[in-house]
């Protein structure tokens, strides 16, 4: 993407604790996210609540598989709270493969920034990949999955890798726009990128 | 080896289709650049008044700025015939929302929002509308300034400008745009823009359109030409150091 | 007289120039309990009698939210209600995909109201047997409408319709002048009185009503029990008694119908599946 935009948000907030960033065609994530608010909004009207995070990846999901054959060319991340107010992050390809995972990051940079966050995050053996079972009895394990991080470390981590991106990308643009989620609620952070 | 110039016209097979031939694939009469920016009353825009057809300046009086109802004003780049379609369309747009005559309007943001569907939905059905579109307003105090091209990507902004004026323009902008521009000084920072482009592009043509629009409402004003100067000693005789064979 | 030759079929005039199956459809609102809508320069309240069909039952939910800005109270065959008031979410969500904006409430009230009309003038249908307060908000202010099932539409400063409405009427006809100035808690607490009026002596508690509000800043949502419940008592207590209005006799002071609004869920912030 041209470096137009200066200042336009690659974020949306989908419900009341989920945000999507994305990267790929603008306007066809527009379409994409119009259309999953729409879809939220007739869930909010026939179950009077929001949707749940997996109730939320799941159709994301669909919907993106929907249009399989002519697809949108949008790569997603979706971040949320789940039921047990433990954060998750699913991540997308564009005709809805998804999976969740603790950590994932897409788009012209995300090449750069994924092993690096494999290198500090993951854990020693794939036997501890994140699984339903895991996922949903979080009383059965001792271990994380996934190196666990303060708020501030994890915000930290990922200003580094912004950061590092940008120097070899050059699609990387000139800000940073960071989405907290915790249980207080949503926060949003910027901080400035190589202006080159 | 041009044989197939003197056929019959293309016969139908499963390749081309007659709908294949009615599609944009490439433009015909294109305009260039449209700058637009945000002003202490509401919002400025200029554009010349040239139409290309491919490198001929075929058309010297082409008006590429129009209103869109009482909020808001439209100027494109792109096919001159699919800016004027797009107009019939808003035409037919504002005109419903009047018969409704029961105080309601759409505003910028709206008619700016229906661009981006029209524009988005043309390119998925593979048949686009050549154009860069910004549209500008004021509606209840609040000034709006967007953009939308031929295949739907969309924005915001308080500085815009389509095509060449996206790299010649806007870095300006960038340095000398500021919340609070008197009229004067917001036509100032356009025509030094334009005066840019004017040099740069060899679409652009020296007659030129700015348009505002206020609370009060759109007015286009008269066209007129920029002060150039073309004395620099390389532009006296291009050819020194290139001298041809006749 | 002539009930019998020309009130079998939507399309057919009685000599009298009226139509018969039309006029029981609105018959169809009056027998449904009452529910009532008032509005001042900045807020709209609606509200709604909760009748249980039976003693095992619970009450049919009357007031639905459409959009942020806009809400609707019915009385009446509560079914087709629901079937509009999904048309109307429908529309405003498609208006809102289009243009980013909220659809002005009477375009929207136009469109439905045509939608009722068509009912009128086609053999192979019934009309709605539904009337409609619709409330909402946008850039004229705040506005609420009645909808008929004859395809008629009205705005209203304030209106009360179904069984025993007369007697709200009359209440809200003698107090709509402080209406349009009116704040926003004393535009609940009329609506509460006039809800009380329909009732007729019987007690008003939170489980016979509900009130729902939208206004400037403030989107539509139906107030929970304990709100409501907790205005109640606060005007028990402060003794304040809205003067009676005369019983004003009214046609169709029917009990429901088994057909006509049932067993729906009390509580409106939860799932049926969470109750």
């Amino acid at each position: 993407m041209s470096k137009e935009m200066r200042m336009s948000p690659y974020t949306e907030q989908m419900a009341d604790k989920a945000v999507m960033a994305f990267s790929g065609f603008q306007a066809d994530v527009r379409a994409l996210q119009k259309h999953l608010s729409a879809r939220h909004l007739i869930y909010q009207h026939q179950h009077n609540k929001q949707m749940s995070c997996p109730a939320m990846a799941q159709l994301l999901s669909t919907t993106l598989y929907f249009k399989r054959f002519f697809p949108y060319y949008a790569f997603n991340v979706l971040g949320d709270l789940d039921s047990h107010g433990k954060g998750c992050v699913f991540t997308y390809d564009a005709v809805g493969s998804y999976e969740r995972v603790g950590y994932s990051s897409q788009g012209s940079g995300g090449t750069l920034i994924m092993p690096f966050l494999d290198n500090q995050l993951k854990s020693p053996s794939p036997l501890f990949q994140l699984n339903e079972y895991y996922l949903y009895n979080i009383d059965m394990h001792d271990q994380d999955a996934v190196t666990p991080l303060s708020e501030a470390e994890a915000i930290d981590l990922v200003k580094t890798c912004f950061a590092s991106a940008s120097e070899r990308d050059i699609y990387t643009g000139d800000k940073l726009e960071m989405v907290v989620l915790n249980a207080s609620g949503i926060r949003h952070e910027f901080m400035d990128l190589r202006k080159d | 080896m041009m044989k197939e110039n003197n056929s019959a016209p293309a016969k139908m097979n499963l390749l081309l289709s007659p709908e294949d031939s009615q599609r944009t694939l490439s433009p015909y009469v294109t305009g260039t650049s449209v700058v637009g920016i945000k002003y202490k009353d509401g919002i400025l825009m200029a554009a010349d008044m040239g139409g290309s057809y491919g490198s001929t300046l075929r058309y010297k009086s082409v008006e590429r700025m129009k209103s869109v109802g009482k909020h808001s004003l439209i100027g494109a780049s792109g096919e001159i015939s699919d800016f004027q379609e797009l107009l019939r369309y808003l035409d037919d747009l504002i005109l419903y929302d009047n018969m409704w005559d029961d105080g309601n309007s759409l505003g910028p943001k709206e008619v700016h929002n229906y661009l981006t569907r029209v524009m988005y939905n043309r390119r998925n059905k593979f048949d686009p509308l050549w154009s860069s579109l910004v549209l500008g307003g004021v509606k209840n105090g609040k000034k709006y300034l967007g953009t939308v091209n031929m295949i739907g990507v969309h924005y915001e902004d308080d500085h815009l400008a389509t095509g060449f004026g996206n790299h010649l323009a806007r870095p300006i902008l960038r340095d000398e745009w500021k919340e609070d521009l008197s009229f004067e000084e917001g036509v100032k920072l356009l025509e030094k823009c334009m005066r840019v482009l004017l040099y740069r592009d060899r679409s652009a043509v020296n007659k030129l359109q700015i348009a505002k629009i206020t609370e009060e409402g759109v007015k286009v004003y008269d066209p007129y030409s920029l002060k150039t100067f073309w004395n620099f000693k390389a532009f006296q005789n291009p050819t020194v150091g290139a001298e041809g064979s006749w | 007289m002539f009930r019998k030759q020309y009130d079998t079929d939507v399309t057919t005039w009685s000599p009298a120039g009226r139509l018969f199956q039309v006029e029981y459809a609105m018959e169809a609102v009056k027998q449904g309990s009452a529910a009532i809508g008032l509005r001042s320069k900045t807020h709209v309240v609606l509200g709604s009698v909760n009748k249980a069909n039976s003693e095992l039952s619970s009450h049919q939910k009357k007031i639905f939210k459409v959009d942020d800005h806009i809400g609707v109270a019915i009385a009446g065959l509560t079914a087709d209600g629901r079937v509009l008031s999904r048309y109307m979410r429908s529309e405003c969500i498609n208006y809102e995909y289009s243009y980013e904006a909220s659809l002005p409430v009477g375009r929207l009230v136009v469109q439905l109201a045509d939608k009722a009309q068509v009912c009128t003038q086609r053999s192979w249908k019934r009309p709605y047997g539904v009337g409609l307060l619709v409330g909402g908000l946008d850039e004229s202010g705040a506005h609420l409408y009645y909808n008929c099932p004859s395809g008629n539409y009205f705005e209203y400063q304030a209106f009360a319709m179904g069984s025993r409405s007369q007697a709200a009427k009359t209440y809200l006809e003698r107090k709509y002048e402080t209406f349009v100035d009116s704040t926003r808690e004393n535009l609940l607490k009329d609506a509460l009185f006039a809800l009380r009026e329909t009732l007729q002596g019987e007690k008003l508690t939170s489980f016979t009503c509900t009130l729902a509000i939208l206004g400037v800043g403030e989107a539509f949502h139906v107030l929970d029990q304990q709100t409501v419940q907790a205005m109640i008592n606060e005007f028990e207590l402060a003794g304040e008694d809205a003067p009676t209005a005369e019983e004003g006799d009214q046609a169709g002071g029917v009990e429901e119908g088994a057909a006509v609004e049932q067993g729906a869920p009390l509580d409106q912030d939860v799932t049926p599946m969470d109750l």
